[in-house]
């Protein structure tokens, strides 16, 4: 079973074309890999389906718009994957 | 339907926002400025005008679902074919339905068709989001009270 940095690391690749070698935990999916807000949305739309679950995307922008998180918090991958492991286990408490 | 205002729909003939399906219908004008220049001599609904029906049914259907309180657009197309010329005054029914809801976004698919057969289909990107500002806000209201709704749908 595949760890959910190699999912989220899949889905990227796939949806952005970006090789999966240069995606790394700590690699920022704005800065560093060049993912826009519309690509973002193709990886969303992609990671919802993979794991079962509805990313916030509205409530985490809203967030970082008002400086109650930062851009890092969600953008960063190891903290994205952080973010996806804990709505599935939400999900899966039910 | 006047294609040259963007109106595109004049009618829906169902809409399921829970199980998130809708069929509308468009009767083509006879004329329009868009069928002098696409193309002279010729006169055929562009593709791009197809893709902006499957739009509109798919906005509309959010829309309602979003009980007309976000901003619905399109935002990509993931995917499109074009498959039948469609004459000017041709009756065309379009359906959508709602593949994925996300947050702030929705996938969805959508075909035209004439005479039962499928011109187009599409698999699009909608971005649900708050209105700019209220006069867009009357607007969406206005144009979407201007079609004919179904008889036990309550539509202001």
């Amino acid at each position: 079973m595949s760890s959910t940095f190699e999912t989220v690391a899949e889905v990227i690749s796939e949806t952005s074309d970006i090789p999966v070698e240069e995606i790394s935990p700590d690699a920022h999916a704005i800065d560093d890999l060049g993912i826009d807000s519309l690509d973002f949305l193709d990886v969303v739309f992609a990671l919802d389906k993979k794991f079962g679950i509805k990313i916030p995307l509205e409530a985490w922008t809203q967030e970082v718009n008002e400086g109650k998180a930062s851009v890092e918090d969600y953008f960063v991958l190891k903290n994205l994957c952080a973010r996806i492991d804990e709505l599935v286990a939400a999900k899966a408490a039910g | 339907m006047r294609l040259e205002y963007f109106e595109m729909i004049d009618a829906v003939q169902s809409i399921d926002t829970e199980n998130g399906v809708i069929r509308t219908e468009s009767r083509l004008p006879e004329t329009s400025p868009v069928f002098d220049g696409h193309f002279p001599t010729y006169p055929i609904l562009p593709g791009v005008m197809m893709l902006e029906i499957m739009n509109h049914a798919a906005g509309y259907l959010i829309y309602m679902r979003l009980k007309r309180e976000r901003f619905v657009f399109l935002g990509g197309v993931k995917r499109a074919k074009f498959r039948r010329m469609v004459e000017p005054g041709a009756t065309i029914i379009t359906e959508a339905r709602i593949d994925h809801d996300g947050s702030g976004f929705f996938v969805a698919s959508s075909s035209v068709s004439v005479d039962g057969t499928t011109t187009a289909d599409a698999e699009i990107v909608m971005i649900a989001t708050d209105f700019p500002n209220d006069d867009l806000r009357r607007e969406f209201e206005r144009v979407s009270s201007g079609i004919r709704w179904p008889a036990d749908m309550v539509h202001p």
